[in-house]
C-alpha cells in the first residue's frame, strides 16, 4: 500500500511545485470555452439551437482531461530519459503496482484540471440540473481521467523517444477530440461524422456527462456508462502490455 | 556447501546478430569485493543488466545467492542494490524524497525510514541538503546521493556500475572506505566496473577482465600479472585488451544502443 501512495504522491508533488504546468493546461480548455462558447453560441441561439455553452461546458470537460491525461503519459518517456525508469523497472515491486500508482496520480491531476475548468464555468454562468449532479459527474470525470491516463501510459511505453510520442498524439488526440460530440451535437451531424464520433470513447464519456449535468444526452446514459468502464477495462491492458515491454 | 553470491553460467547476450556478451562464466563469493573491467563497449553494463533482471540473457544461467535471477526475478530484486551508470534521481523531488521514495519500493518498515535515511546522508555529506531539489545538485552530489539509495535496503549483494566516473578523489576515497566495511561487517557482495585501474587494484580482491563480450582473465591482482608477465595491473589490462581505441558505443546504455544499430541496419536493408 506504500508504494501505490509514494507513487502517486511522486506525481502529486510533480505537478503542484510546477507552477507553468498548473496554468498552461487550464489556459487552453478556457480559449476553447470562451472562443467557442461567446463566439459560436450566437450562430447557434439565432439557429433556434440550445444555449450552446451550456452544451459545450461537458464537452471541453472531457477535452481538459483527454489532453491532460495523454500528455502526462510523456513522463514515462521522461523518467526513462533522465533515467528513473531504471530505478523504477529494478525494484522489487509488480510493474503493474508501478503502473497502476503512477496512473492513479496522473488521473487526480487531470480531475484537478477538469474540476477547475468546471469551476470556472460556472462561474461564467454555467448551471447544472440542480448541485447533487455534481458528485456523478465527479464520477464520470474520474473513470475518464483513469482510463486515458492508462492510454497515454501506453503510448509512451510504445516510443522511445518524446518526437515519437508527440507524432503518435497528432494522430490521436486531435481526431478523438474534434471526431466526438464534445463540440456540436450529433443529432444534427452529417451521416459520416455521427458514425465516427459513435465509434469514438469520448463521445460517450462526453453525453454521458451532460446527461448527469443537463439531464439531456443522445445515447442511454446505460450505454454511457457501460463504453466507459470498457474503455478503462481495455485501456488499462493495454498500459500493462506496452510497460511491460520496456526494457531499458 | 555454501553456495557463490554471483554466478555465471555459460551467458550469452545476443542483439540481433550483434553478441554483446559471449559465454561468460564466473562466481563472485559471498562477501568478495569483485572488479570488472573491460574497454568501452565490452559488455560490462550488459552483464551487469543481465544480473539486475533490466535485460534477459539470450542464454545461460545467473544466479544470486543460488537462486536463478530469471526465473526469480522478484526474490533477485529484494536482495541487490545496485547504483546505476548513468543517472536516475527524480530531478523534480528533493534528496529526501528520493530516498523515501526508494524506501517504499523496498519495503523497508516505514518506522526506520528516517533514521535510516537521515544516517546514510549523513554518510554522504548531504544530511544539510536533504530538503534540496535534485535539479540544485552537481554531479558529484548526485553520484553520493545514488550510492547511498543503494544502500538503503541493506543489500546482499550491491552492484555499482562506474560509481565514482566524476567524483573527486576525497569523495571517492570516503565512498570506498565505507563501501569497504560494509562489505567487512554486513558481508555485502560488491561487483563494481571502474575505468579506474588504481582504484580496481587498491579495492577488488579479485578481478575479472572482460573484452569483445568474452572473459579474457579472471584473478586476484598478484595472478593477472603473474600470468601476463606484467609489474601493474595497467601493464596486464593493457596486454590482455591491447592498446587501441575503442568505438565510441558507450557502455552506458549499450543494450539501447545496439538495438537502435540493429533498427538502423534492418531499415537500410
Amino acid at each position: 500500500m506504500q508504494v501505490l501512495s509514494v507513487l502517486w504522491l511522486r506525481q502529486m508533488r510533480r505537478y503542484l511545485r510546477s507552477r507553468s504546468r498548473i496554468i498552461g493546461s487550464i489556459g487552453q480548455p478556457l480559449l476553447f470555452l470562451l472562443a467557442l462558447g461567446y463566439g459560436l453560441g450566437a450562430v447557434f441561439e439565432r439557429a433556434g439551437e440550445i444555449d450552446y455553452l451550456e452544451f459545450l461546458v461537458p464537452g471541453i470537460i472531457m477535452q481538459t482531461i483527454l489532453f491532460s491525461s495523454i500528455f502526462w503519459g510523456a513522463i514515462i518517456i521522461f523518467d526513462r530519459r533522465f533515467g528513473f525508469l531504471s530505478e523504477l523497472l529494478v525494484a522489487p515491486v509488480s510493474r503493474l503496482k508501478i503502473l497502476s500508482g503512477s496512473c492513479s496520480g496522473g488521473a487526480t491531476i487531470s480531475l484537478i484540471q477538469a474540476t477547475t475548468v468546471l469551476a470556472i464555468s460556472v462561474i461564467l454562468g454555467f448551471r447544472a440540473q440542480s448541485i447533487w449532479v455534481y458528485i456523478p459527474a465527479l464520477v464520470i470525470m474520474a473513470i475518464l481521467s483513469l482510463a486515458l491516463t492508462s492510454f497515454g501510459a501506453a503510448l509512451a511505453s510504445s516510443v522511445e523517444d518524446f518526437q515519437g510520442f508527440q507524432a503518435i498524439n497528432s494522430f490521436v488526440m486531435f481526431p478523438l477530440f474534434f471526431l466526438s460530440n464534445a463540440l456540436y451535437p450529433l443529432d444534427s451531424a452529417p451521416d459520416i461524422l455521427r458514425i465516427l464520433a459513435s465509434l469514438n470513447p469520448l463521445t460517450y464519456a462526453v453525453d454521458g456527462l451532460r446527461y448527469v449535468l443537463l439531464g439531456a444526452s443522445h445515447f442511454s446514459i446505460a450505454l454511457d456508462v457501460a463504453v466507459l468502464l470498457a474503455t478503462l477495462v481495455v485501456a488499462t491492458m493495454f498500459a500493462v502490455r506496452q510497460f511491460n515491454r520496456i526494457q531499458i | 556447501m555454501q553456495r557463490s553470491a554471483i554466478e555465471a553460467e555459460g551467458v550469452t547476450k545476443r542483439f540481433g546478430k550483434l553478441v554483446a556478451v559471449d559465454d561468460i562464466s564466473f562466481k563472485v563469493d559471498g562477501g568478495e569485493i569483485f572488479a570488472f573491467l573491460g574497454p568501452n563497449g565490452a559488455g560490462k553494463s550488459t552483464t551487469i543488466k543481465m544480473l539486475t533482471t533490466m535485460l534477459r540473457p539470450s542464454s545461460g544461467k545467473l544466479y544470486l545467492a543460488g537462486h536463478d535471477v530469471t526465473r526469480e526475478q522478484a526474490w533477485a530484486r529484494k536482495s541487490f542494490g545496485i547504483v546505476f551508470q548513468d543517472p536516475s534521481l527524480d530531478e523534480e523531488l528533493t534528496a529526501y524524497e528520493n530516498m523515501e521514495l526508494h524506501a517504499a519500493l523496498y519495503h523497508v518498515p516505514k518506522i526506520e525510514q528516517p533514521e535510516r535515511i537521515i544516517d546514510l546522508l549523513k554518510l554522504v555529506g548531504l544530511s544539510e541538503r536533504k530538503d534540496s531539489f535534485i535539479k540544485t545538485f552537481s554531479g558529484g552530489m548526485r553520484r553520493r546521493l545514488e550510492i547511498a539509495r543503494g544502500l538503503l535496503h541493506h543489500p546482499k549483494v550491491l552492484f555499482l556500475d562506474e560509481p565514482t566516473l566524476g567524483l573527486d578523489t576525497q569523495t571517492r576515497n570516503v565512498l570506498w572506505d565505507y563501501v569497504r566495511k560494509l562489505s567487512k561487517s554486513e558481508g555485502m557482495t560488491i561487483f563494481f566496473t571502474t575505468h579506474y585501474l588504481d582504484e580496481a587494484e587498491e579495492i577488488a580482491e579479485r578481478i575479472a577482465i572482460i573484452d569483445h563480450g568474452k572473459i579474457v582473465a579472471v584473478g586476484t591482482v598478484k595472478e593477472l600479472t603473474k600470468k601476463t608477465k606484467t609489474k601493474t595491473l595497467e601493464q596486464a589490462y593493457l596486454k590482455l585488451t591491447g592498446e587501441s581505441i575503442r568505438d565510441e558505443t558507450s557502455d552506458a546504455n549499450d543494450g539501447l544502443n545496439m538495438r537502435s544499430a540493429m533498427r538502423i541496419r534492418s531499415l537500410r536493408g
